[in-house]
């Protein structure tokens, strides 16, 4: 049925595959720019002080091929190393900037973040088949603002679930954030019960909701609609809580534990459902997609 | 500056009552020091953004256990989450308002230190989220009316709070609290800092004290985040725009009600007449929607908050 799309469905995908190299070249660059070329240029992991090329570590999905230690990764390549045969469609969204509190250099800086990130603000939307299960995808990034959400987040999030409200599709979303935005004071926080409202409506009405949390997922993302998942999943490692582990260091005046609020905390205590790495993702999400659908297998 | 003058006229109050319970009364020396009191007063015409704060915070501003004896009866506190904890710091239960049954849920931060320290200073964790939740859904059950008091400095930031699902609650209440088929009124009666306050404030009707605020976090939070000095909070207060009358000129809110001058703790009963007359404003409005109604314009308010703000490319 679809075979006479199939050319230009071939065309599309080629042409994302040659945005990718822009964005994860970007992803690759983001430390220091060096006169190394970029197959040279090394890295060494947080976690195992490994060195590696850094090349070898985006080849790895950017996680540690040693300690398994997830890296940042760009919002549109996680799609991509998730979606069937890399193709996806990027939902519309017409809105666009605006500052509630004239807060001095804001537009500035959001103009910039979008010309080193390649986004147009700190989550990316679209739809797309994981192993033949069309769903719509959201991913945060933390790289833009630390994925704060302000009116534009909340807003493309918002019509992201009432989009897969509509045509009755699966919704996925892959959290990052420090939060609500600062920068757009209350209106952030309003964005907060925006998409909490939109998302307990597509629940209401039956939808499918996958949240996938990640590195780090905290504030009022993490007591919005990250946590509203009917399922709920995290990626290794990630920081997911309510306050920042320095705001609670500070308020109970002691160091917290060892992988206090890390995504084995929350599992332990009840609130993830799995902790699934990067490279078992795409499978995961299809089984879930699958134990959803109507007809089964 | 509202600082010193509020302490002149709390010095003022003391020494006539002072001069009322001495044998022999000097009236003329009380009359001198009410007029002093009274230009004092006058003094608080035009305050600022962080003139309000302290206002929003100061110890004698009415709470929810004054509000809840002075314009509603019948109280019947209700404690606990029914999920194994009773936290202080969200105080709620059914009561009559005007003969009709309502659900009243609200922050407490205490009169004193033994009540504050009970109460977490109004901080909330999960299990007062929940508790909320809990006599939502009740409410909605029989049909109640919620009318819901907001005065946090936040939802509290500890260990334990974290360990049991700060976010999951808060998150659950925002979502189930846009979908309830009752009336739902919330006023903010001093300081609303973030989520924690947010979480029992996806209502109808979001009312306002005259100089109570509202702001995703308190001014000093604000200043350690954006600018990482705390001592700058008081900048912090003119840029967040937290001030009722900036969030009704955002849309937030949909009512400003008056305080006297100087502040609602200088003639509480003047408060409790005017949110009384407020609520009952809304609550006529909101009684004339059926269940489902009262659900989706909730919904529609929340979903179109922000949209004087939102710009189209």
């Amino acid at each position: 049925m679809k075979i006479p799309n199939l050319r230009l469905l071939k065309r599309k995908s080629n042409q994302v595959i040659l945005t990718d190299s822009v964005v994860s070249d970007m992803s690759v660059k983001e430390e220091k720019p060096s006169a190394t070329p970029v197959e040279e240029a090394m890295t060494q992991c947080p976690k195992c002080k490994q060195e590696y090329r850094k090349i070898d570590i985006k080849e790895n999905m950017n996680v540690c091929p040693s300690c398994g230690h997830h890296f940042v990764i760009s919002a549109e390549r996680r799609v991509r190393l998730l979606v069937d045969n890399g193709f996806y469609k990027p939902l519309k969204c017409k809105v666009a900037f605006s500052n509630p509190l004239d807060y001095p250099d804001y537009e500035e800086k959001i103009v910039s973040l979008q010309e080193k990130t390649g986004m147009d603000e700190a989550v990316f939307t679209c739809v797309g088949a994981i192993d033949g299960y069309d769903a719509v995808i959201v991913v945060m990034s933390s790289k833009f603002l630390m994925g704060s959400m302000g009116i534009v987040v909340g807003e493309k999030v918002t019509q992201a679930i009432e989009y897969a409200d509509r045509k009755k599709l699966p919704l996925i979303i892959f959290t990052a954030s420090g939060g609500a935005r600062m920068q757009e004071g209350i209106l952030s926080l309003m964005q907060m019960a925006k998409t909490s409202a939109a998302m307990e409506k597509f629940n209401l009405n039956g939808g499918l909701y996958i949240s996938v949390l990640t590195h780090p997922t905290t504030g009022g993302v993490s007591a919005s609609f990250a946590t509203l998942g009917d399922i709920t999943l995290a990626e290794p490692g990630a920081l997911i809580g309510f306050a920042g582990p320095r705001v609670i260091e500070q308020t109970i005046g002691q160091k917290l534990p060892e992988g206090f609020q890390r995504s084995e905390f929350q599992m332990e205590h009840g609130f993830v459902d799995q902790i699934v790495s990067r490279d078992k993702m795409r499978e995961t999400l299809a089984q879930i997609l699958r134990l959803h659908s109507k007809k089964g297998r | 500056m509202i600082k010193e003058i509020d302490e002149k006229i709390t010095e003022i109050e003391l020494e006539i009552e002072k001069l009322k319970n001495e044998e022999i009364v000097d009236e003329a020396q009380i009359y001198v020091l009410k007029r002093q009191k009274h230009d004092l007063v006058r003094m608080c015409k035009d305050l600022d953004a962080h003139d309000k704060v302290y206002l929003a915070r100061h110890k004698k501003r009415p709470k929810i256990t004054d509000y809840i004896d002075n314009i509603f009866e019948d109280f019947f506190e209700q404690k606990g989450d029914a999920l194994g904890k009773e936290d202080g710091s969200i105080y709620g239960g059914i009561a009559l308002y005007k003969g009709l049954p309502v659900t009243v849920i609200g922050h407490r931060k205490g009169n004193d230190l033994q009540e504050n320290i009970k109460c977490n200073f109004g901080m909330p964790g999960p299990e007062g989220y929940r508790k909320a939740l809990r006599l939502m859904k009740q409410a909605e059950k029989f049909g109640r009316p919620i009318i819901t008091f907001i005065d946090t400095p936040g939802a509290y930031p500890g260990l334990e709070a974290e360990t049991n699902g700060q976010s999951i609650a808060i998150a659950t209440n925002l979502a189930k609290m846009s979908a309830l088929k009752v009336p739902v009124i919330a006023v903010v009666t001093g300081e609303g800092s973030s989520g924690g306050a947010l979480a029992i404030g996806v209502a109808n009707s979001v009312l306002m004290l005259e100089n109570a605020v509202y702001s995703i976090l308190s001014p000093e939070g604000y200043a350690t985040i954006l600018w990482k000095d705390s001592s700058r909070s008081a900048e912090a207060c003119d840029m967040m725009k937290l001030t009722a009358k900036d969030l009704y000129n955002y849309g937030v809110i949909d009512d400003i009600i008056p305080e006297p001058l100087g502040g609602a703790h200088l003639n509480p009963k003047n408060v409790y007449k005017n949110v009384d007359k407020h609520i009952s404003k809304e609550l006529e409005k909101l009684v004339k929607l059926n269940p489902d109604e009262l659900a989706k314009h909730r919904y529609k308010k929340f979903r179109n908050i922000d949209s004087n703000y939102m710009n189209l490319l």
